[in-house]
């Protein structure tokens, strides 16, 4: 596997802020303008050919920092780094977004430097029942990255291009399956388009938004073994955004657990798995099911839910629903600080 | 090809393709069917005028003497020019306008929009006859009055249906893979909105047709023509104190006969179009493809019916 010195991707305090629509009545009262906070302040790195699970419940934020992570949406603060060339530098001080720069009339140099990131990071969404064009055939989903790169010298190369992409994700033979559209095919196959239509451009850079969490547990697993095997023989880095620690110990290199729109935890997954710092992720550990009816564990169960990012607590974030909390977590905001090697918790107790 | 086959095997959209086609073969014929020239000048005796339906003028003739059936068969040349012209028009601006506003947005979309109420508010038939009744009564004025004057629901039915559709992921994808917006609006959300536009298109061109009737019937259709409202209008002003029913009946059932085939169509293009409608991998077990690792592909069994 090929390592250079610069990793493939540095996000650098990031921070996404929703403003809320004001409506007359608040304009009126002169209520300040207010926000939603989904993410407040992330960092980590991701070496080339690693694996990085973004770990969190829903409206922790970590599917916003893959749309960053893609420029799909323009971070309020902070940079992300991709191969060392600033993605958000790219559209700023052009008093346009990148979401404006998407649509309409962009210089063409720059939109040349986008479609550079474009080309070389790939995101695999969701929901295969939402991602694909239900009029597309399953040709035309493939290769459409192909068309819109223009990387198509001849009609033989994009079919054998397509073909590949198509056998690779377990698709085989790649003829019987191009012609139909997606209401054709079953969940787990059509997670194997989508994946397919990411690898057709040979990215380094997978961002997988809960890749899994849609389809059948049967099928998981297979998915899951398809993104590892990527990894494996092409060295593709891929960002796996889930909320389900069982997948995410699974495959992953490497963990980082969010809540509200912060890191909590980021550590070797292993390590994270066995050895958790933080009593969040102490807590969504100690609820894993475990498949041995005679283990009896400690069950953390937390109070409450997640707060609104729109008010975010004072002092450490997660003190309200936190059961080991001290007064001093009020008060104190914890930074991520190294507990072991490549190892960083924020917490106060730790 | 697929769709050629279900639209046969729909009963609904034989029958109104059937009714149309008839009218359009009407229209295309109308030369050799129509026994009489209705632009000609005839000379007339007190007993031809509106004499009841014999065996020379199968539907009587009218309050000039003139053959009643001659310009009714006429008469579809101007509806359906006038309703497939007008209502392609209203198509074309309307999806444009649709598409526009509700990808962009913006400011630009919400001009659009308020340029769209703004005509909407506007009652269409009062502003039609006014127009008509300043540029005068020609065809080419008439189509354009309509057609510049119909795509306001269309207009609508689009942005709202875009509004939608661009939220939906696999925008985002293309977004994600770089497509430009002219791309990503022709290829993924013109495609979903095709269904709606294409049923509202057929019932335009009912609507234009009766839009050409009712300014026909005020008195405001093309002179040089002879058009259904046209003989509406003369046979409400003239015949109907005689009980000329021959005059009055056949011009109203040729415009249903007309709307209705429309509207079957319409409503069959629609179901077959629409591919939710149509099929889900759960509902047809036939339809899946098995992940073919050694499995005789299931697609062949079948074959015959693909």
């Amino acid at each position: 596997m090929e390592m250079r010195s610069t990793p493939i991707l540095q996000v650098d305090n990031l921070h996404k802020y929703f403003p809320i629509p004001r409506h007359v009545g608040d304009v009126l009262a002169r209520r300040p303008r207010r926000s939603v906070r989904a993410v407040d302040g992330v960092s980590f790195t991701v070496q080339r050919g690693e694996i990085l699970a973004l770990v969190g419940e829903s409206g922790s934020g970590k599917t916003t920092v893959g749309m960053n992570v893609l420029g799909l949406q323009q971070p309020t603060e902070g940079h992300i780094l991709f191969d060392g060339y600033d993605v958000t530098e790219w559209s700023r001080g052009h008093g346009a977004s990148l979401e404006a720069a998407d649509r309409f009339l962009v210089p063409l140099s720059r939109r040349r430097r986008v479609m550079t990131l474009r080309e070389r990071a790939q995101m695999i969404f969701q929901d295969p029942y939402e991602s694909l064009n239900p009029r597309q055939t399953i040709f035309d989903i493939v290769a459409e990255p192909l068309d819109i790169h223009r990387l198509t010298p001849s009609r033989t190369e994009r079919r054998e291009r397509v073909r590949t992409a198509l056998e690779t994700c377990g698709l085989a033979p790649a003829d019987h399956f191009w012609d139909r559209f997606p209401a054709e095919l079953s969940g787990g196959q059509r997670q194997r388009v989508v994946i397919a239509g990411a690898l057709v451009l040979e990215p380094e850079l997978l961002v997988a938004d809960e890749p899994v969490s849609m389809l059948d547990v049967s099928i998981r697993a297979e998915i899951l073994n398809l993104l590892r095997a990527l990894r494996r023989e092409r060295g593709i880095t891929i960002l796996y955004t889930t909320h389900d620690l069982a997948t995410a110990g699974f495959f992953t290199d490497r963990m980082a657990v969010m809540y509200l729109g912060r890191i909590v935890e980021l550590g070797p997954t292993v390590e994270v798995l066995s050895q958790p710092r933080h009593p969040y992720t102490r807590a969504l550990i100690s609820v894993v099911p475990v498949p041995n009816p005679r283990r009896r564990r400690q069950r953390v169960i937390l109070e409450g839910e997640i707060p609104n990012p729109i008010d975010i607590p004072p002092g450490c974030r997660f003190h309200p629903r936190c059961p080991e909390a001290i007064p001093a977590c009020r008060e104190m905001d914890p930074r991520l600080h190294p507990v072991a090697p490549g190892h960083d918790v924020a917490c106060l107790r730790v | 090809m697929n769709a050629v086959k279900q639209f046969v095997r729909n009963p609904m959209g034989v029958v109104g393709a059937g009714m149309l086609l008839v009218v359009i073969l009407i229209a295309l014929l109308a030369p050799w069917l129509a026994p009489y020239d209705p632009q000609v000048r005839v000379q007339v005796t007190p007993d031809d005028i509106l004499a009841p339906p014999d065996a020379e003028h199968l539907l009587g003739r009218d309050d000039a003497g003139k053959d009643v059936l001659s310009q009714l068969i006429y008469g579809a040349r101007v509806s359906l020019i006038v309703g497939f012209t007008a209502s392609f028009m209203s198509m074309f601006i309307g999806t444009t306008v649709g598409l526009v506003a509700g990808f962009y947005g913006g400011r630009v979309g919400n001009w659009l929009m308020r340029l769209v109420d703004f005509l909407m508010v506007i009652p269409d038939l009062p502003l039609m006859l006014v127009i008509i009744a300043v540029t005068g009564r020609g065809l080419t004025n008439i189509i354009l009055v309509i057609g510049l004057l119909g795509w306001t629901y269309t207009a609508r039915l689009v942005r709202s249906q875009v509004l939608s559709v661009k939220e939906r992921q696999f925008v985002l994808r293309a977004r994600s893979l770089g497509a430009s917006a002219p791309r990503i609006i022709l290829r993924h959300i013109f495609p979903q909105v095709v269904p709606l536009v294409i049923a509202q298109a057929v019932l335009d061109i009912s609507v234009a047709i009766l839009a050409e009737s009712s300014l026909a019937f005020l008195g405001l259709g093309d002179p040089t023509l002879i058009s259904w409202g046209m003989m509406l209008n003369f046979a409400f002003e003239r015949a109907i104190s005689r009980q000329a029913w021959w005059f009055l009946l056949p011009p109203g059932l040729a415009i249903v006969w007309v709307s209705l085939s429309l509207i079957l169509i319409g409503n069959t293009l629609d179901q077959i179009v629409n591919p939710r409608l149509r099929t889900h991998h759960l509902f047809d077990a036939r339809r899946m493809v098995a992940l073919a690792v050694g499995v005789p592909p299931l697609a062949k069994a079948d074959g015959a019916g693909e």
